[in-house]
């Protein structure tokens, strides 16, 4: 493999290409949603956690059990937060993602995807 | 405990410098191309580079300075804990699948597909640069404060050792070297912290609550709520977004995607990065507390005011001189082998954004461009060593928090902006990397960490300790406002072809 960079592929406009375009646009689309909507979730955790560390420091340090305060419980959940959130776009990209890039391929294989 | 030189601290760092030098001697071989310097042949498996991302990823800052900050300041220093964890997931969403799918070597490769390359790259350099710079001091910092702590050589000399070895590592191995001691790191690093949390829960009866309980009754409740670190509230919200948004504006983090071998391997990869790296802080908590409970915060300070050793401590306390040989060991190795990424991405950004792409045009003669990344790795190691012993005494996960508000600022809007937004212009993308790094830089400059703590002034210009806050929203606005004065019908022309490949990979 040579070191120059890929040069930006160019923009033809035949029918299979426009067809690929049309059919790959739903595909990012769908993959847009889930993305956006997952790290909307992140944020509104995390920021609901440091919002309170930084306009409520009093409430987390509120003791749920001997030892244990609001602040420390939250802590931990938004680390179990974010292996589920992860999880859950893993398990969306194998279960829906691939396959709908499988079929993309397999239907328009002649042109992009293949090398 | 300072300053004597011991046996068997001596043969856990000999043993860890022994194999990694056997792993950069066998990768030496196969590292002959640019494509195997910079992605490894992009032969890296999904499991590989999970280990290899998390080995990155927890550097010095994670374990010596999160620990340090934990036993000093209490829960204020799970913020760093949270925060460095919740930028993985978007990682994850936003920007592994579309940069695998889109670059080559540079997260720049990416901004510049359908940009016009010479101004994206050049202001992507720039930003890049800075971020490693900083990053790299922190490591210096935990490095220097380490082996002076262990055996008695000066601080300067210490920094010298580190600086020589991480060059020889990317010199001759390049990023297959790279992603194998971060693998070895990564097992050492989590197998590590795991036997010293068990040999901390052990004290209480394997009951966390009973550690935490402990460290209120010993340190006041005040340590189990926010409270010491964080006196301005606008200050912990700037750090929190510098934290979640600066892992995707990471180089030597992004430069991972490339060793894989497509879109598929690097979603997995960050999935099992995440998994690894949030177990590592779960244990922080554990460290961070036991550390203030059995050594106590002042011991602490008194051997590093930045904190960093705390973590060294609690081992020397918990299992002898042997284990404190041992955690230390696995601390020299972490910031060898993130030194070693970062000077790799850094050599990147030099060689193949600066050199190939806009010096060369994208044409550089055969085998030039490898030539130019090597005296990159030299001249970075040198600077590193400069810097190192210039920021002497300073907490390395507050340095390393402001290396991710330069990530942040310079790197991820600019990344963003051109994947999923068809109208940024090449003029926007540039405008957004240069006035994003420029900012934060400058805020950097008047906050009171540098202008009271480090100049020793009365006050500051600016109040935030970390400018996150203003830098993100900054370079973002400067991104689509300029690319809305300056619109680039090319580039603009080329958006569905370049989302095609978002999907699909590269034609090559």
């Amino acid at each position: 493999m040579s070191t120059s960079p890929t040069p930006p592929s160019p923009v033809t406009t035949d029918a299979a290409t426009s067809a690929l375009l049309q059919a790959s646009r739903t595909v990012a689309r769908q993959r847009w949603r889930v993305a956006a909507t997952l790290t909307a979730g992140m944020v509104v955790i995390y920021f609901g956690f440091i919002l309170l560390v930084a306009f409520r420091p009093a409430s987390l340090g509120v003791l749920v059990a001997d030892g244990l305060s609001i602040g420390i419980v939250l802590g931990i959940v938004v680390i179990l937060a974010a292996w589920v959130l992860t999880y859950a776009y893993v398990s969306w990209a194998n279960r829906v993602y691939d396959p709908a890039l499988a079929t993309l391929r397999a239907t328009h294989g002649n042109q992009e995807a293949t090398p | 405990m300072r300053g004597r030189t011991d046996l068997v601290a001596i043969t856990f760092f000999a043993l860890f410098i022994a194999i990694t030098l056997g792993i950069t001697w066998w990768a030496a071989r196969r590292t002959q191309t640019a494509e195997h310097f910079y992605a490894a042949g992009r032969s890296v498996t999904a499991g590989q580079n999970g280990f290899a991302l998390a080995g990155d990823f927890m550097s010095a800052a994670s374990f010596l300075g999160i620990a340090g900050l934990v036993s000093t300041s209490g829960f204020d220093g799970l913020i760093y804990s949270t925060g460095w964890l919740v930028g993985w997931p978007v990682v994850l969403f936003l920007i592994a699948e579309p940069l695998r799918n889109l670059g080559r070597y540079t997260f720049a490769d990416v901004v510049a597909a359908r940009l016009r390359p010479t101004p994206v790259r050049l202001s992507a350099a720039y930003g890049s640069l800075a971020t490693i710079a900083f990053y790299l001091i922190a490591q210096m910092v935990g490095a220097g404060g380490l082996i002076r702590l262990l055996f008695g050589i000066s601080y300067e000399a210490a920094v010298l050792i580190v600086g020589a070895a991480m060059m020889a590592y990317v010199l001759f191995g390049g990023m297959l070297a790279t992603t194998w001691v971060q693998i070895v790191k990564a097992v050492l690093l989590l197998g590590g912290a795991a036997l010293l949390a068990l040999l901390v829960l052990s004290r209480f009866g394997f009951d966390p609550r009973a550690l935490f309980a402990a460290a209120a009754a010993q340190q006041g409740a005040g340590v189990l709520a926010p409270g010491k670190l964080i006196s301005n509230p606008w200050d912990a919200l700037s750090l929190g977004l510098a934290l979640m948004f600066g892992t995707a504006g990471l180089p030597h983090i992004l430069m991972r995607f490339y060793t894989v071998p497509d879109a598929k391997a690097a979603r997995q990869s960050v999935f099992i990065a995440t998994g690894l790296i949030g177990l590592f802080y779960l244990m922080t908590f554990i460290l961070g507390f036991g550390a203030m409970v059995l050594v106590g915060p002042s011991a602490i300070k008194a051997v590093d005011a930045g904190g960093n050793m705390a973590a060294p401590m609690l081992a020397e306390l918990l299992g002898g001189r042997p284990f404190l040989g041992f955690i230390a060991a696995v601390a020299f190795a972490t910031i060898l082998a993130v030194v070693a990424g970062l000077a790799l991405s850094g050599a990147a950004a030099i060689s193949h954004d600066l050199w190939a792409n806009v010096v060369r045009k994208g044409h550089p003669r055969p085998g030039e461009e490898l030539k130019v990344a090597r005296i990159a790795t030299v001249a970075l190691a040198l600077v590193a060593i400069a810097l190192g012993v210039a920021f002497k005494g300073q907490n390395v996960a507050f340095m390393v928090g402001l290396a991710f508000a330069i990530a942040a600022s310079a790197n991820f809007p600019a990344l963003a902006l051109s994947v999923f937004w068809r109208r940024t212009s090449t003029a926007g993308a540039a405008a957004s990397m240069v006035v994003g790094t420029t900012a934060t830089l400058v805020l950097i400059t008047l906050s009171p960490a540098v202008q009271i703590d480090l100049l020793h002034h009365e006050s500051a210009w600016f109040p935030l300790k970390n400018p996150a806050l203003i830098t993100i929203p900054l370079s973002f606005a400067t991104g689509v406002i300029v690319s809305l004065l300056r619109p680039d019908a090319e580039s603009e022309a080329r958006f569905d072809a370049i989302a095609a490949r978002v999907l699909l990979g590269a034609p090559d």
